[in-house]
């Protein structure tokens, strides 16, 4: 999964999508994961980062994850042509 | 290495319209503690969900409103309004007060009895009052507003067979200026039946019309209603006294008056737009005084207020059961409690808060309760932070009605405590078991035993 | 002489299609003769022109909406006071009104914030529902009008009101009816959207002419200056008007500024019918959009408001220019998207 390259995101938690012309605001977790994504980091290296920065159990936060990925799918962030 | 706090991943999309972030009705400072007694500890001994009262607000609330009508009228007694909250510990609060009792069936006239009001202390109001109820009424010389001519007549039959003079007041309806009219409940002004009514008392003389009674809505935000509507049961009392020479002892405005709820589709907010109980104090009193009555005979004034003497005394606690989103994307949240225990949830929006520390982050999210129907819907919108399974929140200004109104639908009633004025929490009604339920059941012998799939039913 | 620093806050930067007054009124603020300000915007929504104006507005905040309530209005306007060491708070639209209203003596006495807005009571009595009460109270004309809660009640007004006549909502919207049956579709249509009670009103013939003006609190008018819009868009918003010369209406202004003793601006609404009779038809408790024509005639209000807020004193204007017109224009402006992100995250820029 990948988020889309053209996306800026910046330190105030703004983000651009230059294709849609939408923007959004998302909080520093959120922030946190749209790097790792941007980075290219996997679904794995991403939980076992969280896991080991943040007080949360696993269960809890792959229910967060997966959620938040379909809203990032829902306002088209995510590189299309991605399977997950 | 301490960890950090977590909190969800959120997206917001930014599109203009959209409420910013100042701009929704988000109470980010938790409420943490309801007169220095902790939420938390509260629902960890009395589970959640949780009614919690605070005593000193109810007095408070008393006080102010006691003092809002008597320094603009000589004579003023409150009774309070049993359907509001009739739980014992919340009515002996009122009498220990002042308070008389005002009732509107025989129930709520048994539980004024139990507490131990004189039977002239209690207000018997109300459609509906059973022949038996009349007579009880009759002999602890209750004050009887008669809402209907059968009523009349019955209380007449009554006081004959008896042989005792039955204080009645009537009730009137009227045109205040304000819409809907209730003018299902007495006798109307404008028409001449509540004229009719009275001259109907006086002259059968088996009656003593002691009060005249008006009650003219519910959650009324207009004072000026209440100026009109007092100056209409003056006409008639000066008119008693012009054609029969005789004395009405009081008038009994009702009740009404708004509280600082929020009603559903309302622009602004209840907290800042509802008329002050002083402003109502005004318009009812100076209605009276102006009225041409002689000062040595001005009536007694009496208020049945309900709703704004209780409602912002009363807490509901309760806990984040799950969070999901729903196909349209929106965030839901189902908290363990619903419209069963807060009724009033169907036309407030209700203010919540959260109950512990969160981040500035929100989200805009719809409130469901725990029920399997699609109407148990606590807010329809509300931004609040980002809240997950087990955490709490409070809901304000609940008092009112819903601990009377509250269903037993597939879930047991919570436990009501107060908190005192040291801030010591009681008790004031258990949590329902399933015995307090079942206790009014019979089973028929016959039903009692059946087999599954050849399986004997299981004994207890 | 040097102008004397000081700090104004100003909402209704909304200056789009059907504009707020903000934009016209700080103009207004920067031509004072008097004082040289430093304008800081007050928004609720992130695409209001005003905020990216900066050669107009030096410093925008955003704020929470009405519906958020007094409270959450009074915490923001501390964050923002303790940054900006607010002077005076001016408020342009009408749904805040109330709350700013509320906060008056608060922001004045533990802020030393002022203001200069109509009592409470003078801001309810003129609302739409209320008029016909204020035109009987204060003898000025007022078109009949009755309000419905029922279809039924439909047939009861044929007796006071005669075809056609106006079908209005409780906060919006109006249209004409001829018939009964043209009445009930109206009541339908509007009441699903603003709800109930529906107000029919006496139709009137003639043309509008509106009024800008200003009280001092006394009953003294310190300005008035009339109008009549010469093009309307199809919101019903004027794009152009002219000054008139019209002195039974500048009496009729003055008539009710000084019965209703009003405090602050306000916007009079008139129809002017063929025998020269004046209704009332709307007071809006505050600057209209257009306000700028009226600095354009020579009264600068919103410096007269400024001026009285702070307490010192000011004369009435005694002329306005006549045949003075104000065209209306919009103007794409360029906005780099870091300045959207600053007033989208941070809440102002």
């Amino acid at each position: 999964m990948k988020i889309k390259q053209n996306i800026a995101i910046s330190d105030s938690g703004f983000i651009f999508n230059p294709t849609t012309g939408d923007s959004f605001s998302t909080n520093p977790i959120g922030q946190e994961i749209i790097k790792l994504l941007h980075n290219s980091k996997t679904e794995d290296e991403i939980r076992s980062f969280i896991l080991e920065t943040y007080q949360i159990s696993r269960d809890h936060f792959e229910k967060d994850y997966y959620d938040f990925i379909n809203v990032l799918k829902k306002y088209k962030l995510l590189e299309e042509n991605e399977k997950d | 290495m301490t960890k950090l706090q977590y909190e969800r991943p959120v997206l917001q999309l930014l599109n203009s319209g959209a409420m910013n972030k100042y701009g929704t009705r988000t109470e980010y400072t938790p409420y943490s503690h309801i007169e220095g007694v902790s939420v938390h500890g509260l629902t960890e001994k009395y589970g959640s969900p949780l009614f919690v009262i605070s005593e000193r607000q109810i007095r408070q609330n008393f006080k102010d409103a006691n003092r809002s009508f008597k320094t603009r009228y000589p004579k003023v007694q409150f009774a309070w309004s049993y359907k509001t909250n009739y739980l014992n510990a919340v009515c002996n609060v009122f009498h220990q007060e002042g308070s008389w009792a005002e009732v509107v069936s025989g129930f709520e006239y048994d539980k004024a009895l139990n507490n131990g009001v004189p039977g002239s202390k209690i207000i018997f109001n109300g459609p509906d009052k059973t022949e038996e109820e009349l007579r009880t009424a009759v002999l602890n010389n209750s004050p009887i507003h008669i809402d209907h001519l059968d009523e009349l007549y019955s209380l007449q039959e009554i006081a004959e067979e008896l042989n005792l003079r039955p204080k009645v007041a009537i009730r009137v309806n009227m045109d205040t200026g304000i819409y809907p009219m209730w003018d299902r409940f007495g006798f109307n002004y404008e028409n001449g039946q509540a004229w009719d009514a009275i001259n109907k008392i006086m002259l059968n003389d088996k009656l003593d019309l002691i009060g005249l009674h008006c009650h003219i809505g519910t959650y009324m935000l207009a004072p000026n209603a209440y100026s009109i509507a007092a100056a209409k049961l003056s006409d008639l009392a000066i008119n008693i006294k012009y054609k029969y020479k005789k004395n009405i002892q009081y008038i009994d405005m009702g009740g009404g008056f708004a509280s600082k709820n929020t009603l559903k589709g309302s622009y602004l907010l209840g907290v800042d737009t509802v008329p002050t109980i002083d402003q109502f104090a005004e318009a009812i009193c100076t209605s009276i005084l102006n009225a041409g009555f002689l000062e040595e005979e001005l009536p007694l004034l009496i208020l049945e207020t309900g709703r704004a003497l209780i409602d912002d005394a009363g807490f509901l606690l309760g806990s984040v059961i799950s969070n999901k989103r729903l196909s349209d994307g929106r965030r839901a949240v189902i908290m363990d409690f619903g419209v069963n225990i807060m009724f009033t949830s169907f036309w407030y929006d209700h203010k919540i808060t959260p109950a512990q520390e969160f981040s500035e982050f929100t989200e805009d999210m719809v409130l469901y309760g725990p029920l399997c129907m699609n109407i148990d819907v606590i807010r329809e919108h509300v931004t609040l932070p980002l809240l997950k399974k087990g955490d709490q929140v409070v809901v304000h200004t609940v008092g009112a009605y819903n601990m009377t109104q509250w269903m037993q639908f597939i879930a047991l009633r919570p436990a009501v405590v107060m908190i005192d004025l040291k801030g010591v929490a009681h008790v004031i009604r258990k949590r329902e078991t399933i015995k307090s339920i079942e206790n009014e059941e019979i089973l028929p012998d016959y039903l009692k035993s059946f087999s599954l799939n050849g399986v004997e039913k299981r004994t207890a | 002489m040097k102008k004397t620093d000081i700090t104004i806050a100003v909402t209704g930067l909304n200056a789009i299609d059907s504009p707020g007054p903000g934009i016209s009124v700080i103009r207004a603020l920067r031509e004072s003769s008097y004082y040289n300000p430093r304008i800081i915007g007050l928004s609720y929504d992130t695409m209001e022109p005003g905020i990216y104006m900066h050669d107009l507005v030096d410093k925008t905040y955003q704020i929470p909406f009405p519906s958020a309530g007094v409270d959450n209005l009074l915490h923001r306007i501390r964050e923002i006071n303790k940054k900006e060491k607010l002077d005076v708070i001016i408020p342009n639209f009408d749904a805040e009104l109330f709350n700013f209203i509320k906060l008056e003596q608060r922001l004045s006495e533990d802020l030393n914030i002022k203001m200069f807005l109509p009592s409470l009571n003078q801001f309810e009595e003129r609302q739409k529902s209320n008029l016909f009460a204020f035109g009987k109270k204060y003898k000025v004309k007022v078109p009949k009008n009755k309000t419905l809660f029922s279809l039924s009640e439909i047939p009861l007004i044929e007796n006071d009101f005669t075809f056609p006549l106006v079908v209005k909502g409780k906060y919006y919207d109006a249209k004409i009816a001829y018939s009964r049956e043209q009445i009930a579709q109206h009541f339908e249509k509007i009441s699903v959207r603003w709800g109930l009670p529906i107000i029919i009103q006496e139709y009137i013939f003639g043309s509008e002419v509106n009024v800008t003006a200003i009280g001092d609190g006394t009953g003294r008018t310190v300005g008035a200056v009339p109008m009549r819009k010469q093009y309307i868009t199809d919101k019903g918003k004027a794009w152009s008007g002219i000054s008139l010369d019209d002195d039974k209406l500048l009496k009729i202004t003055h008539d009710i500024i000084k019965a209703t003793k009003w405090k602050g601006s306000l916007e009079l609404e008139f129809i002017k019918t063929s025998n020269e009779e004046y209704y009332l038809l709307e007071i809006n408790p505050r600057f209209p959009a257009w306000i700028y024509l009226a600095v354009g005639c020579g009264q600068n209000h919103p410096d007269a408001l400024l001026k009285m807020a702070l307490g010192r004193k000011v004369k009435s204007f005694s002329k306005h220019e006549t045949g003075k017109m104000f065209i209306r224009y919009s103007y794409d402006m360029i906005v780099n998207l870091k300045e959207f992100e600053k007033i989208s995250t941070l809440g102002e820029l």
